[in-house]
């Protein structure tokens, strides 16, 4: 029995300049699952991410999300219908408290600054950071501000979370608490792409693995079939021999 | 009606002042492209290189053209002091940098126009006999007054030897690559204080040259850099912010645009034609003609 | 901190405005100097035009170099109103707010778009602008501008020949009242989502932030209110040119209390504009007079120093203790 995909990215192409950054990108993400995007560098993934969260548009191609077309709807419209996500350089509000940074999330759900601060102090327990809910968000450490990156997306009460490396240059304790942080959200009912360098945490983790490289899908499915498929380990070796010659 | 000898003596009037402005403006964005700092006592460094210039004629009796190059030495050495004593100390602020180069150099106009005035009166000075000063050269039927010329002359020298500087020289790959990361430049050992200090000296330097030209045909004021200030910010924004070769560009449209108006409009309106087409071009390409930042 | 205590802290700054505004409210009793009662006056109307500045540049983030052209169309709508057709200033000062706003709304659509210093020179462009505009315009009164003379003291026609105090509780209940729009702002959507806008926009989008809206709702107040300063301006000083409501030197003067006082803080301008326009109105006269341009070197160190030393201004220094007694 086939589910209706919550995500559904149909041929989609994104160029720039002369450069083909996505190449006929066709990938569909099911309700609650945790989906893992991996790739060597350069293999087009945080334009994917771009592409699906509406801050740029693509140069062909469709992007379906909850049954609906919503290609031609900027970042704003689909954080409304249920996209929310991290950015890799993190970005938080430096002037405001991490509170206020997490209200932020919330009032796309509701204009009340009461009710908005009550689920901004739930998704503040939730992520680990309630101890820290009036310190100004400039003088979190940085794996506090990536928790901080995520409980912001997590207050608008997404359907649909996208992580981008989240999980990247973090010590062994913050990276767990990080696996844990991405399963409990699935537990609540986000389904979640996220994009990640470090595959012995993401490949534990994800229900289901897509590897891009130079642009295109290459390789799909479960985590432990990923690892051994031949044109994947090919991908990343040849990775490292492109930087050898280089 | 104007006629065909009248459009075009005006157009080379402002070719002329549009290369002068060029000259004006590319201190300005040589610094802006440094170092991502507008200095809005830009136009102060140009009324001091006036009276300097104004100075040097009236004590010494050193004619301007000669009196140039040192007048551009001194205001290379006042920049950089500028840079060490005062807005070294504004790129540091953590919170609101934008905010705090501006109204610390707004801060520093001030102080430079009260200093003037406190110095040499608001009493309006000219240079009354210089070699440039008075004289027209005439193309045809086309009169090209002498110092706006002269001005046009070491506005394109000036900008030939910025281009190789910039991109045949190690001090100008230094120059550009402080600008790019100056974390990174700090690890290869070039001192990042030292590049922005010359950089603040090379700005200051190039509108104290066009400051001592202008002397020759300029009233020289307290206030007289306020005006032009304007207008090299306009033309720099034109150009594009971070672009050498914008800040000429932008002067010469900008010297065009504002003599097409005066022939137009009455004298008082002349600056609307210039501040349209700024935000005309803004409007279509919001990061200027050339601009990279 | 729970929601009551941050309730509690929410009317306890407001009780703070309240007492300050009834204590400053008794100040006629004591000053009796009109002199100092007309700096009085002015600090009062710097307090309520920078707090509305503060709206749209330290809140939103938006700095502009051009209120000065929001100032003026209060003060020209007023004046022109009443000598022109007889309106009363009441509603020359709606009338000055609004057009302001719509203004403000029509040059943000193209504005908007700009960033960084871009913005700032389109903002000192356009107000330059329409002072050349206004210079050359005959009907206002070109560079001669425009006179009302004071027929008799009213409350009707907000003219008063002689005293100030008419005059200082209205600028007291402007500087309140931006005030209150600040504050009710600060606690409100808008309030969040232009301090998002001015901290990453690209992550207020990804939060479901429409920042062009955030930035025309900033303006639109910032303008309106600013009006409002001008158009009492106009009725206060009886008398307005291009020169003195609409020049660059006068956007700069709005906006400097601000960034004194502490930009994107509720007390900021207010606090800001109690240093500053006592100490440049006394320089002025002491000093000024003598055209040796020494009020302005006083002026010019006061920026640099205040610039450099305190960026977040002198609210900066009283943001340490409270964030410490907030997180007990």
């Amino acid at each position: 029995m086939t589910t209706t995909p919550l995500l559904e990215t149909s041929h989609v192409w994104q160029r720039f300049g002369g450069v083909v950054a996505n190449n006929d990108v066709s990938i569909t993400v099911a309700p609650g699952e945790i989906v893992g995007l991996i790739g060597p560098n350069g293999a087009g993934k945080s334009t994917l991410f771009n592409l699906i969260a509406g801050a740029t548009p693509p140069s062909d191609g469709t992007i379906r999300f909850d049954g609906e077309d919503v290609t031609a709807l900027p970042a704003t419209a689909r954080c409304k219908r249920g996209i929310a996500r991290t950015f890799q350089v993190v970005k938080s509000f430096e002037s405001m408290s991490v509170i206020d940074n997490v209200i932020v999330g919330s009032l796309v759900r509701t204009a009340s600054i009461g009710q908005a601060r009550d689920k901004a102090l739930e998704v503040l327990e939730f992520t680990g950071l309630l101890h820290r809910a009036h310190a100004p968000a400039s003088e979190l450490i940085p794996s506090e501000k990536r928790r901080l990156e995520i409980a912001r997306a997590l207050a608008t009460s997404p359907k649909l979370l996208l992580l981008d490396e989240v999980l990247t240059g973090l010590t062994p304790s913050e990276a767990q608490y990080g696996v844990e942080l991405v399963r409990r959200s699935r537990d609540r009912g986000v389904t979640i792409l996220m994009v990640e360098h470090v595959m012995e945490i993401v490949m534990p983790l994800v229900d289901r693995a897509i590897v891009l490289d130079l642009g295109r899908v290459l390789a799909e499915g479960k985590p432990a079939d990923i690892v051994r498929d031949e044109r994947v380990i090919g991908a990343y070796l040849g990775e490292r021999h492109r930087a050898r010659s280089a | 009606m104007l006629s065909a000898e009248t459009i075009v003596q005006s157009l080379a009037s402002g070719l002329l002042m549009g290369l002068l402005y060029g000259l004006i403006a590319v201190g300005l964005a040589l610094i802006f492209g440094l170092m991502d700092v507008v200095n809005f006592a830009h136009g102060e460094f140009l009324m001091t290189a006036m009276y300097a210039t104004f100075g040097l004629a009236v004590l010494v009796g050193l004619d301007p053209l000669l009196s140039a190059p040192l007048v551009a030495a001194a205001l290379f050495v006042f920049g950089a002091l500028v840079y060490l004593g005062i807005v070294r100390f504004a790129m540091r602020a953590k919170k609101n940098i934008g905010m705090v180069q501006i109204f610390t150099t707004f801060g520093l106009a001030i102080l430079m126009q009260g200093l003037a005035q406190f110095l040499f009166t608001p009493d309006y000075r000219s240079i009354a006999n210089s070699w440039l000063g008075g004289k027209t050269l005439s193309v045809g039927d086309i009169f090209l007054p002498v110092p706006q010329l002269a001005g046009a002359v070491v506005s394109i020298a000036t900008f030939g030897l910025l281009y190789f500087v910039i991109n045949r020289t190690d001090f100008g790959r230094a120059l550009e690559a402080t600008r790019e990361d100056a974390g990174a430049v700090a690890l290869v050992g070039i001192d990042r204080n030292r590049v922005f200090a010359i950089g603040w000296g090379l700005g200051a330097a190039l509108v104290g040259l066009a400051g001592a030209i202008m002397a020759t045909f300029f009233y020289i004021y307290p206030d007289v850099g306020s005006s032009f200030a304007l207008i090299a910010y306009v033309t720099v924004a034109l150009g594009g912010f971070g672009s050498v070769f914008g800040a000429f560009a932008g002067g010469i449209i900008i010297g065009l645009v504002e003599a097409i108006t005066a022939m137009i409009l009455p004298p008082s309106l002349k600056s609307v034609g210039i501040y349209s087409v700024y935000l005309a071009v803004v409007f279509l390409r919001p990061r200027g003609l050339f601009g990279s930042i | 901190m729970d929601a009551a205590s941050f309730a509690q802290g929410r009317f306890r700054e407001f009780m703070l405005a309240v007492l300050l505004v009834a204590g400053v409210a008794t100040l006629p009793l004591f000053v009796k100097d009109v002199y100092i009662q007309n700096i009085l006056v002015l600090t009062l109307m710097y307090a309520a035009l920078s707090q509305s500045w503060n709206i749209l540049g330290g809140y939103c983030g938006q700095i502009s170099l051009g209120h000065a052209l929001y100032f003026g169309l209060g003060a020209y709508t007023t004046a022109l109103l009443f000598t022109k057709f007889g309106v009363l200033p009441w509603f020359g000062m709606l009338g000055g707010g609004l057009i302001a706003a719509l203004i403000a709304l029509a040059l943000g659509y193209p504005c908007f778009r700009l960033r960084g210093h871009y913005f700032v020179i389109a903002t000192i462009v356009i107000a330059e602008t329409a002072y050349l505009l206004f210079l050359n315009w005959d009907w206002a009164g070109a560079a001669l501008g425009v006179d009302m003379p004071v027929r008799l003291d009213s409350w009707v026609t907000f003219q008063f020949a002689r005293s100030k105090l008419p005059y200082f509780y209205f600028a007291l209940m402007l500087a309140f009242v931006t005030w209150i729009v600040t504050w009710a702002f600060e606690n409100s959507k808008w309030g969040y989502w232009w301090r998002a806008v001015k901290d990453n926009a690209d992550a207020a989008e990804s939060l479901g932030v429409v920042v062009f809206h955030s930035k025309m709702a900033a303006a639109a107040v910032s303008a309106f209110f600013t009006a409002v300063g001008g158009s009492f301006y106009a009725q206060f000083v009886a008398y307005i040119d291009p020169g003195s409501v609409m020049s660059f030197q006068f956007s700069l003067l709005i906006a400097l209390p601000a960034v004194l006082g502490g930009i994107g803080t509720l007390w900021g301008p207010a606090l800001g504009a109690a240093v500053l326009i006592p100490l440049t109105e006394l320089t002025r006269s002491y000093v000024g007079g003598t055209g040796k341009g020494i009020d302005l070197i006083v002026y010019g160190m006061l920026v640099i120093s205040v610039a450099l030393a305190r960026p977040d201004g002198i609210v900066g220094l009283f943001a340490r203790r409270r964030r410490a007694r907030a997180s007990a």
